[in-house]
């Protein structure tokens, strides 16, 4: 079974970094296909970006970019209306807010936590933004089983060697323990 | 070892491993990750390479050419607007015989500026005395710079490995990796040459060669590319015995029977093979071929593999000008009496997705001769 | 100083037309957009603008929009200068076969396509004399493509290619000394600027395309992602950079050397130097240094060697 997510953020806020990551926690799930890659324009800090992720018990041979998610990541609500494009029937939409899933009127599962307060509570950022990927992340196996918090948070703290990769995964945890879900 | 790594990360890590002298680099996007990884490597102390940072494509080539006229192993990449800069270098490269080894991280040319895939800049170069592989994936192009080293030094031509810019090169994917040793024992510890400048046994390259002898030299360069697929055969096979990774010149997937086949190269070989699977779950007897070995061109195993079709579509990933595009140019030359069309998709990185591929199939199975493909009216 | 009697003030800024549009894709906070606009308010006519491949052409044009309200070419990355020569040729012969008056020429390069790639091309360009006007917005680094080094780069800054690893910290090697290698190509007018100081740039703009013959702008250009600071930092760290006398203001008119604005105030009170590290400490490229009392000290002395070498060609 070949599980397809859709990252969508602004550049910036690390969801090319998120796609990788999780890519990374498959691995470790003991997964043999991983896939993750950005979706480059000529973007700079604050603009819309777009990531991918495929996770596969088998090695994957797809090269294109993924048009019916699984799942979607929303680094920020006004992007929902972008990432609810081609968003499978069953499909999860996991939201960056403080709202509840309740809060939301969508054709699809919901998934919400306050990724970027947990960010600014851990004091992650860059360049004075907050950087929410690691937190975000936590939501996500609250809504897939394929994948642990711990194979997240261990892919973290592999990215980021030392204090970084604690405090993130820190807040990863965080993140998952916050996360409300609606089906 | 498999780590999980973009195809860019793959190539960095096998040229370092390959234990190369010289790096001559210069910055492109979407080659910049093989650059940055190898400064990484020079800045930690992970390779005794030396690491020239030049100021343009034009000097990366340049210094290349005089590290492997020294006797070094070089290894350069570039991308696109580089490739081309680096146009007139690459006859001097390979008209001195020189083993150096690049990856061209395949990428659209200007001008309008476009940063994503296509086949333009590799396939302008196609006739510049260079060996050209073309890879699938991540671990290809990993397995394919090394060989790539092991291959350049017994032919003495230099080889350029291609991969799809972002959807190889910024991909991460499992990467099985061999150890250096492992690495090592295959292409050999450091490169052996005797055709280098030596201070003990002083020779000249790069001579004025006038018409009593300039047709010869060139015969000489023919014929080590002919020559090139007997060693490139036998390192694919070397290779494959040593880590079950087998890369024929010319692969194929449910060609034996199929009525209509697609002939492609690089990335879009994986979704067709997707493809194919829903396809011949409806029914339909339909396969692809791809092309690994371009230059010298592996026109026999094309024939072999697409003969008995009804129907085959050559997908190019470049716009032709006035003619058709060079796959198909090439697949017609060698393959005369098959039923060719010639399609052209993925321009600047317009995705080539699993739609993108059926229609092709679709119009080889309608017999619609209509070449491009994905693009509004 | 002055221009022919070209005088900006801010009210007559404020009600002169932007050339460059707003909703560009540059990251908020860049500096470049703000020296493009600064140079384009001394703009005394008919302008076409040629632009090397970098974050500013690519964050400025991306099809099918626009931010340039003035004709503009791109051709590639190293050819900026060449390609402005060939406007200037043309400009020339339509002026001789047809008398219609010449437009004037301003060329934008980052750093990469001055000091590096497009270097062959500027100096060729300077030695034809061709008259048009070099902005070179110095960045520090190839952005565009992500935080490499180029010659402009200064030494142990981070890029990416030029880690913060265990055997090397940063770029091992000094920053090109730009100005006065193209100050040596004897071409009528040379000055450095920095968007800090936005009327010293803009009334140095206008006199690099008042004079006959080619004139070169080169200005500081903060970039908040590749210099890793705050966007909010931008215009103090453009201002940092002279009064820590790391990028001195000053001017070559005929050969003749001239400190201004800020940087001969410094000059004639020392005291208002300020050290280096205020430059250094906003940014994250610089964080190993200041963890290091040595590289520290050297640094600082780099930049005292500099700004003794400038003080005395500008004769103070
Ligand atoms: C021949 C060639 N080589 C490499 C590139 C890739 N490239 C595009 S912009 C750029 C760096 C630009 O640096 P700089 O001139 O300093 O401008 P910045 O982006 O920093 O503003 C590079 C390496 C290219 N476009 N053409
Ligand atoms: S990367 Fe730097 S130079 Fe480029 S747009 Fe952003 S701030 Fe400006
Ligand atoms: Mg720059």
């Amino acid at each position: 079974m070949m599980y397809e997510i859709r990252f969508h953020g602004r550049g910036g806020q690390g969801a090319v970094t998120a796609a990788a990551l999780l890519c990374r926690a498959g691995f470790l799930a003991g997964k043999k296909g991983v896939q993750a890659f950005p979706l480059f324009g000529a973007e700079r800090r604050g603009a819309p970006v777009k990531a991918f992720a495929r996770i596969d018990d088998e090695e994957i041979v797809l090269a294109s970019q993924i048009y019916e998610p699984d799942y979607v990541f929303v680094f920020e609500e006004w992007l929902i209306e972008y990432a609810i494009e081609g968003l499978k029937k069953d499909g999860w939409m996991i939201i960056n807010t403080k709202k509840k899933p309740e809060d939301f009127d969508l054709d699809c599962k919901i998934a919400t936590t306050d990724a970027t307060g947990i960010a600014l509570s851990n004091n992650l950022k860059v360049a004075g933004f907050p950087v929410i990927n690691s937190s975000i992340l936590g939501a996500f196996p609250k809504v897939c089983e394929e994948i642990k918090l711990e194979h997240i948070t261990q892919a973290i703290k592999n990215y980021w060697p030392g204090d970084i990769g604690k405090n993130n995964a820190h807040a990863c945890e965080q993140a998952f323990n916050a996360t409300e879900v609606k089906e | 070892m498999i780590l999980g790594i973009s195809g860019d990360e793959a190539v960095a890590l096998a040229a370092k491993q390959c234990n190369v002298d010289v790096v001559a680099a210069y910055p492109i996007t979407p080659q910049t990750i093989i650059v940055e990884k190898f400064s990484e490597y020079v800045a930690n102390g992970e390779t005794q390479a030396e690491y020239v940072r030049v100021e343009s494509e034009h000097s990366a080539m340049s210094a290349c050419v005089g590290a492997s006229a020294r006797g070094a192993r070089t290894f350069t990449a570039t991308s696109s607007q580089g490739l081309m800069l680096m146009h007139e270098i690459l006859y001097v490269a390979s008209g001195m015989r020189l083993p150096i080894v690049m990856a061209n991280v395949n990428r659209a040319i200007s001008s309008p500026i476009n940063i994503h895939a296509d086949h333009a800049d590799s396939m302008a170069v196609r006739d510049s005395g260079w060996i050209q592989l073309s890879c699938v994936d991540a671990q290809e192009a990993y397995d394919t710079t090394i060989m790539a080293f092991k291959i350049a030094e017994e032919t003495l031509l230099p080889v350029m490995v291609l991969l799809d810019g972002f959807v190889i090169s910024h991909t991460l994917q499992n990467v099985s990796t061999l150890s250096d040793e492992q690495i090592l024992n295959f292409i050999g510890n450091e490169r052996k040459s005797e055709n280098i400048l030596d201070p003990e046994n002083p020779k000249t390259f790069g001579a004025m060669v006038l018409p009593d002898y300039y047709s010869e030299i060139k015969m000489q360069q023919i014929e080590a590319m002919d020559e090139s697929k007997k060693v490139i055969e036998n390192t694919f096979k070397e290779f494959g015995d040593l880590t079950g990774r087998r890369y024929p010149l010319v692969e194929s997937y449910k060609t034996d029977d199929a009525e209509h086949i697609l002939l492609c190269m690089g990335s879009a070989f994986g979704t067709a093979k997707v493809v194919v699977d829903d396809m011949r779950a409806e029914g339909k007897k339909v396969g692809v071929s791809r092309v690994k070995c371009y230059r010298p061109f592996a026109g026999n195993e094309v024939r072999e593999a697409i003969k008995n079709a009804k129907s085959v579509g050559v997908a190019d990933r470049v716009a032709p000008f006035g003619s058709y595009p060079p796959l198909y140019l090439d697949t017609k030359a060698s393959c005369d009496g098959i039923n060719l069309k010639s399609f052209v998709y993925g321009l600047g990185g317009r995705d080539v997705n699993k739609d993108t591929i059926k229609e092709v199939f679709d119009r080889l199975e309608k017999g619609v001769d209509e070449m491009f493909v994905g693009v509004r009216e | 100083m002055n221009a022919g009697g070209f005088n900006p003030n801010l009210k007559g800024l404020s009600q002169q037309e932007d050339l460059l549009l707003p909703g560009h894709r540059l990251c908020a906070g860049c500096s470049a957009s703000i020296v493009v606009r600064q140079v384009l308010k001394a703009v005394r006519g008919p302008t076409i603008v040629v632009n090397a491949t970098g974050c500013l052409e690519v964050a400025t044009t991306i099809y099918p929009y626009t931010s340039w309200a003035l004709p503009w070419i791109h051709s590639a990355f190293e050819n900026v200068a060449a390609t402005a020569s060939g406007v200037v040729a043309a400009e020339r012969a339509f002026e001789r076969k047809k008398s219609e008056p010449k437009s004037d020429v301003i060329a934008f390069g980052g750093d990469g396509g001055t000091y590096d790639i497009g270097f062959q091309a500027l100096s060729g360009a300077l030695e034809r004399y061709d008259d048009f006007l070099y902005v070179l917005y110095d960045n520090e680094a190839y952005m565009n493509t992500g935080i490499q080094r180029s010659g402009s780069t200064p030494k142990y800054a981070w890029t990416t290619t030029t880690p913060v690893g265990s055997v090397e910290a940063g770029k091992m090697e000094y920053k090109k000394p730009i100005d006065l290698i193209v100050a040596a190509h004897d071409i009528p007018y040379v000055a450095t600027a920095s968007p800090a100081y936005w009327r010293d740039l803009i009334v140095k703009a206008r006199k690099g395309i008042e004079v006959d013959g080619p004139a070169f702008l080169h200005a500081i250009s903060t970039c908040d992602r590749g210099w890793r600071h705050d966007t909010s930092d931008t215009i103090e760290i453009a201002r940092l950079a002279v009064e820590t006398c790391y990028f001195p203001l000053f001017e070559v008119e005929n050969g003749e050397f001239k400190l201004t604005g800020r940087s001969r105030a410094i000059a004639k009170r020392p005291e208002l130097k300020k050290p280096v590290s205020e430059f250094l400490k906003p940014q994250g490229r610089f964080s190993h240094i200041l963890k290091n009392q040595s590289m520290l000290e050297e640094v600082q002395e780099n930049v005292d060697r500099y700004w003794e070498r400038i003080k005395k060609l500008c004769g103070e």
